[in-house]
């Protein structure tokens, strides 16, 4: 029962990413009708964004030792962290949060690269058909992916959690189990608890607020609100904004549970991809509920007792369960009639 | 009525006239060239095939740096690195047979059809006589059998499949680096002694030739300890997030984990192992341990602090202290600014390898190569003696067995070297189980 318990909880961690990620993926393809593949690089630059800010914040000055040299025979180098020498206490406190320090600093830089990706590049495309928007936006994924390869190199990089964020949680005792039966890393709660606030936030945004309102209508009847003297570009030009800073935050916040490479938004594209279409085409409930459905999904598929039965379904499950949602219901579980049907 | 110039004897005398023409100078170069290849008075071209793209990339940059110094070592630039404390002293600083040492580079990718495909075109293209480099077992393989057809020596970078050189083997490849059964062999001892020889071993491998072989090997060095293996899991490769693979292992009764991954999939494993608490778990009464069978220093950087105080075995470290290390790391260091890796140490010793046999053998005919290269007997590349064995092209060496540094002096300080393990004990035969099933056949010259 415990390793059940388990497996959700590995499905509701991995699916909180899939439907962060899908969620913005979706709102975009809601608003400004554009299948955008470059959406995982998005999920892999607000990694990065952890990555430059941990550099930063553990940046070291540099002093040639006179007296000692390398093992092939230059000065040795005598690194002394500068942040710590500058703030002392403050300063290491700084660096053990670096991913919350980096989420408040990755909320403009990725609402910025948001909206410069969409004025410089994806407007464009809107009236082009999907299949170029796909191969636009492909290829600046490979392009985004390079330069990051180019700058931080192919290796994966470590980056810790806070850490009084860092140990175990027994949550089995939450649910009258026996102690230590499920314990679960404090981070992997976190991320699940943040990606809910971000999910909620996201919809509460749009359901409550006079600019989520117009945007809903934009996305319904874009020409009509355009009627009405409304500048709806400008809002949808925000909305990928957004959706940008959600990927990039999904992605700071992973960067404890996954070390980050170049090549991670790659790594989650398609299965967001996956869950955009099995959750409907531009419904965001849809990806959200698709994205931990499908997490846990993939979580329970991988138990040993399962792969015994069915050897490799780990491997094709998420595809097996598109193909079965789309057969049955070819507009995805929550897709709105007339998307993508014309 | 038109009527035609063309007879049928007429155009076939044509026909058979431009043949023989067009395949004249084909047929003189076969006839000069007994083997592929073949290069002129004043330069030989060598063809380094490491990643320059996808995860491996770092280390592919890593093997090209030490492939660039073994080129201005052998055309007598530099320091001379490792060819001042080389056994042979048949390379003079004159490139090979006289010849300038020229090199062009292509990118595998990681991937087994690009790697071939990069590996044909140096070959066709630009007349390489070698092929050398990769890091990954399932390329290596690949290219080590294009090799083979093309009629051009392999000699393998960073490949540690028992397959490479068991039912892999091919005549015209070599292999530098060791291999899973050593990888195990040298680390049982060690982790008895650590561990004792009442464990309950779960393993997570990589789902490839080279996972399979390494979990094949260190399960059978460690039954043969005592040890239970409670399970063997395949994890796809590339996996990213391990955590649905790790959390049966808290309720398995395991208290030992065997993470048979390699690149940032032992990265990502590892990560989150530590993360889960496998290590300040206690299981039968033992505290919890995790073994990373094969490890690299580019690797235990990505994994940070959760490498401190886990074992596991390498083919060289820049810190050994023996002469010729000393002279690599050096020469290495003067040049690029840090130490190398132990795939640049494989690529940069496989490089003189070959140049050495050549210049030995007095020909860069591949078979004259093999004959210089098989049985050979080598010191000064900083593994102590070692042997090209005839039957599989594989070398003989001591293996060293590391282990995560608690206490980092430095950047490039992760591992410390805990034992070195004798060639003779990992030592095994020819026709040992886990390397049967493929013959090593004849050298094939090409051309």
């Amino acid at each position: 029962m415990g390793d059940i318990v388990l497996q959700i909880l590995n499905g509701l961690d991995k699916g909180s990413a899939y439907a962060l990620i899908a969620l913005g993926l979706t709102l975009i393809f809601g608003t400004l009708g554009v299948v955008n593949f470059a959406h995982g690089a998005l999920f892999m630059l607000g990694a990065f964004v952890t990555v430059t800010i941990s550099k930063l914040l553990s940046f070291q000055s540099v002093t040639l030792s006179e007296t000692e040299t390398t093992a092939w025979g230059s000065p040795l180098e005598i690194r002394e962290p500068v942040l710590q020498a500058w703030f002392g206490d403050f300063g290491l406190w700084m660096i053990d949060y670096t991913v919350l320090v980096s989420v408040i600093v990755a909320i403009p830089v990725m609402f910025i690269i948001g909206v410069v990706m969409e004025r410089g590049l994806i407007k464009h495309f809107y009236s082009r058909p999907h299949a170029e928007q796909i191969l636009v936006t492909f290829g600046l994924a490979i392009v985004l992916q390079e330069i990051v390869r180019t700058f931080y190199g192919a290796n994966s990089i470590s980056q810790s959690a806070p850490e009084a964020l860092r140990g175990m949680m027994d949550f089995g005792v939450v649910l009258g189990f026996e102690p230590g039966m499920v314990p679960y890393p404090t981070w992997r709660f976190v991320y699940f608890f943040f990606s809910l606030a971000i999910i909620g936030g996201v919809f509460a945004f749009l359901q409550f607020t006079t600019f989520g309102m117009v945007v809903r209508a934009g996305m319904a009847d874009r020409e009509t609100v355009g009627l009405l003297g409304i500048n709806i570009d400008k809002r949808f030009t925000f909305m990928f904004g957004l959706a940008a800073t959600v990927a990039g935050l999904a992605g700071v916040m992973y960067t404890p549970i996954l070390s980050p490479n170049y090549h991670l938004g790659m790594d989650f594209l398609v299965l967001s991809f996956i869950v955009v279409v099995v959750g409907g085409m531009g419904s965001l409930p849809g990806a959200v509920a698709a994205g931990f459905l499908l997490g846990i999904l993939q979580s329970f598929a991988s138990m040993n007792e399962v792969k015994e039965i069915i050897p490799g379904i780990d491997q094709i499950v998420i595809y097996l369960v598109a193909v079965i949602i789309l057969l049955t219901r070819p507009r995805g579980l929550m897709g709105r009639a007339g998307v993508m049907e014309d | 009525m038109s009527k035609s110039n063309f007879s049928r004897r007429g155009v076939l005398k044509t026909g058979a006239a431009f043949g023989g023409v067009l395949a004249a100078p084909t047929f003189f170069t076969s006839a000069a060239n007994a083997f592929t290849n073949a290069p002129g008075a004043s330069a030989v071209t060598l063809g380094f095939n490491v990643p320059q793209s996808g995860a491996y990339a770092d280390e592919g940059a890593d093997e090209l740096r030490a492939y660039q110094l073994a080129v201005k070592h052998l055309n007598g630039e530099g320091d001379g690195g490792m060819l001042n404390t080389f056994s042979s002293k048949a390379l003079d600083g004159t490139g090979i047979l006289g010849r300038k040492v020229e090199y062009v580079t292509g990118d595998t990718q990681t991937k087994s059809d690009a790697a071939r495909a990069s590996a044909r075109s140096m070959i066709e293209q630009d007349g390489a006589i070698m092929i050398t480099g990769g890091s990954s077992s399932g390329v290596a393989v690949a290219v080590q059998g294009l090799c083979q057809e093309a009629g051009v020596i392999f000699m393998a970078g960073l490949t540690h499949s028992n397959d490479t050189t068991g039912k892999d083997k091919k005549a015209n490849g070599f292999r530098h680096f060791f291999n899973a059964y050593m990888s195990a062999a040298a680390l049982a001892p060690v982790l008895s002694a650590n561990y004792g020889n009442d464990r309950k071993a779960y393993h997570l491998t990589a789902d490839y030739t080279w996972g399979w072989t390494q979990e094949e090997s260190i399960a059978a060095a460690t039954e043969a300890l005592g040890w239970e293996t409670v399970n063997k899991v395949r994890t796809p490769l590339g996996a990213g997030d391990f955590s649905q693979y790790i959390t049966p292992i808290l309720n398995s009764g395991a208290d030992t984990l065997i993470l048979n991954h390699y690149g940032n999939d032992m990265v990502n494993s590892l990560t989150q192992a530590v993360q889960f608490g496998l290590r300040d778990r206690e299981v039968n009464g033992k505290k919890f341990e995790i073994v990373v069978p094969l490890y690299s220093r580019l690797m235990a950087q990505g994994a940070g602090e959760n490498v401190k105080g886990i074992f596991g075995s390498t083919n060289w470290h820049w810190s050994l202290q023996d002469e010729a290390s000393q002279a690599f790391v050096r020469s290495f260091g003067q040049e690029y600014g840090f130490p190398p890796s132990q795939a640049a140490h494989t690529c940069y010793v496989q490089t003189l390898l070959y140049a050495d046999a050549v210049q030995r053998g007095g020909d860069f005919n591949p078979c004259a190569v093999v004959e210089a290269l098989e049985g050979f007997e080598f010191d000064g590349m900083g593994n102590g003696p070692t042997l090209y064995r005839a039957g599989d092209h594989q070398c003989f060496k001591d293996v060293l067995v590391v282990k995560g540094k608690e206490n980092p002096s430095n950047q490039f300080d992760l591992l410390e070297v805990v034992d070195v393990v004798p060639a003779e004990q990992v030592t095994y035969p020819v026709d040992h189980p886990m390397f049967a099933g493929g013959e090593l056949g004849e050298c094939n010259p090409g051309a």
